[in-house]
């Protein structure tokens, strides 16, 4: 468990940030600028608080005034945005860069293990200059790992990664939280990686951490939603993988309000996953359509209605489990909603797209 | 007398320039290495005022240098006096004066290569580098050193050079006694003034060309290997 309590303020710019992060992974969620990398350079003993405490497993790495241990001394593992592996090293000397400065009985994996689990046996004797960026990133987080870490800083390690690289990068990550059991703080902007990452989630704006738990429970709030962005925002749902239809190329997943439709996963029956529908995805209506195109239908009540003075309006409803809606203003007031009326929620089933859909390992801690 | 026999008194004179330089490119690297830091990464007051410092002996003439030296190392000069005092050494009109004289003329530029390298060096790999577990020192040693290396070696090969050329500040400082302070220039300044040393002079100008050119070609072995190093 790493305890966080840091304040520093700038001209212009006070950051002020209290959370924890437990086992698992931690996502520093915000918009750029909003603070997060200088937060996790903190946590490293990059950059210095002037108030405030960061504690990792009890003991203390930073008291202001008191303790301020540098960096090598922290045991955090750091995996940056580009990889900053050591040019003149082969990838072997990287990954040995951190071990060989740690006693045998500090040591918390075999090299062995960490090669195999990220999969570097055939980059060992290769120069950094000579790997693509998904294989500079595997070998960082390896490099970090090796260094005997109580818990690994990664600051939006895929940021600079293409779409398929990013795929495949995420199943080693996820395997350090559920092989190693690691206590990972993920820095990230990016939806689609903390929905597939995320066990807690901590949304960061201005300088201040302003919420943090589970992230369906911050998704399913209304008055974060300038936060987690106007056309990303979304509630998250935990689904299950029921049946395939390969006629019509469809999966059917259950959720906690029923069951929901979409294209064809490639997940065998019974996978968990999370599944993000985005508020502008959703549409209300009064009555029980009929004859519509629209494959996903939910009846559920309205449970809480966005004041906001914008052309959109936010709702959020109960179908079983949370769900929001974005409608327009007009439409609200043409149908009357109000906060305990009956609706039907309408989801097109090709509206929730690949980046929505995060698969999940058996180990999950859904909030 | 013909082209290619080199006589004992020219071996001498190779052999002490030889020693001169090397000694002079060694001792003087710890101090370079320093004062490149300093340069590069200090940010304290007077910083200016060294690196001007540093730069002198570019623009002085030498003969300056070599007098300047002379007041402070000579017998009666008063860090001279004290060497001898207290250890009993004396630096004026020995070799060990000459290597002096040929690391302080040869050091603006050993320090300018090092520190151009260190500039070059991106301090983000050092800060990964604490992350995993490495003290200051030891970043400088392990990372921040063999990035340099390219830097390092040119600037040595540079000064190396220009100590085997160095003649002002030397003849002003330590004379020209043969065996102890001619080093390859004096002994060609020497031959010159002697009826009939043309050919000697000749002689030596051809070895000092040869040893700059291995010099040169050292250099750019050197660079080229450290080159290919990084790039596969």
């Amino acid at each position: 468990m790493l305890e966080v309590a840091v304040r520093r303020q700038w001209p212009g710019f006070l950051l002020d940030a209290n959370f924890e992060a437990p086992q698992g992974i931690t996502v520093l969620y915000g918009r750029s600028g909003a603070g997060k990398t200088m937060l996790v350079n903190m946590l490293a003993g990059l950059a210095r608080p002037e108030r405030g405490h960061i504690r990792m497993d009890g003991e203390t790495l930073f008291e202001a005034g008191i303790v301020d241990l540098p960096p090598e001394r922290r045991r955090l593992g750091f995996v940056f945005q580009e990889s900053r592996l050591f040019p003149h090293l082969s990838v072997n000397g990287n990954l040995r860069y951190g071990e060989r400065l740690k006693p045998a009985s500090e040591r918390r994996f075999t090299f062995d293990h960490i090669v195999t689990l990220l999969g570097l046996e055939k980059l060992l004797s290769r120069r950094p200059g000579t790997l693509s960026g998904g294989e500079k990133q595997r070998v960082a987080i390896g490099r970090a790992l090796l260094s005997a870490p109580r818990a690994l800083l990664m600051d939006e390690p895929l940021a600079s990664l293409d779409a398929d690289r990013k795929a495949d990068l995420l199943p080693f990550i996820e395997s350090l939280r559920d092989e190693l059991g690691m206590t990972i703080v993920y820095v990230s902007h990016a939806m689609d990686e903390i929905i597939r990452l995320a066990d807690t989630l901590v949304l960061i704006d201005n300088g201040k951490t302003v919420a943090a738990g589970g992230l369906q429970e911050l998704t399913s709030r209304l008055d974060l939603r300038p936060l987690t962005g106007r056309a990303e925002a979304g509630s998250v749902l935990a689904a299950t993988v029921l049946g395939h239809d390969p006629n019509y190329q469809l999966t059917t997943l259950g959720i906690d309000g029923g069951t929901l439709l979409v294209s064809l996963l490639d997940l065998a029956i019974g996978s968990r996953l999370r599944v993000r529908i985005r508020a502008r995805d959703v549409a209300l209506s009064l009555t029980e359509p009929e004859a519509t195109s629209v494959l996903n239908k939910f009846s559920g009540v309205i449970t809480e209605i966005a004041d906001d003075d914008g052309p959109q309006v936010d709702i959020l409803l109960d179908i079983g489990c949370p769900l929001r809606a974005r409608i327009t203003r007009r439409s609200v007031a043409e149908l009357d909603l109000k906060p305990g009326q009956p609706v039907y929620a309408l989801v097109k089933a090709v509206a929730i797209d690949r980046r929505s859909l995060g698969p999940r390992q058996q180990k999950t801690s859904d909030g | 007398m013909t082209w290619t026999e080199i006589t004992p008194a020219e071996w001498e004179a190779l052999q002490l320039s030889l020693r001169v330089a090397s000694v002079a490119v060694l001792c003087s690297l710890p101090l370079a290495l320093g004062v490149a830091a300093l340069l590069a990464r200090g940010r304290f007051p007077g910083r200016l005022l060294l690196d001007g410092l540093v730069h002198l002996p570019l623009v002085v003439p030498p003969v300056v240098v070599g007098y300047l030296l002379l007041v402070a190392f000579g017998k009666q000069g008063w860090f001279g006096a004290f060497l001898f005092d207290v250890f009993g050494v004396t630096i004026a009109f020995t070799w060990k004066g000459a290597a002096i004289a040929a690391a302080i003329m040869a050091f603006p530029l050993m320090v300018r290569a090092m520190r151009l390298s260190l500039e070059a060096v991106d301090r983000r790999l050092e800060t990964a580098a604490r992350t995993l577990g490495a003290r200051p020192w030891r970043v400088y040693a392990t990372i921040t050193l063999p990035l340099m290396a390219p830097g390092i070696l040119s600037g040595m090969v540079l000064a190396f050079a220009r100590c085997l050329g160095e003649f002002g500040a030397t003849i002003t400082f330590v004379s020209n006694i043969p065996g102890e302070t001619q080093t390859l220039p004096i002994a060609i300044y020497n031959a010159l003034q002697i009826p009939g040393g043309e050919l000697i002079a000749a002689r030596l100008a051809g070895l000092s060309i040869v040893l700059a050119l291995a010099a040169l070609g050292f250099s750019e072995l050197l660079a080229r290997r450290s080159r290919a190093r990084m790039a596969d």
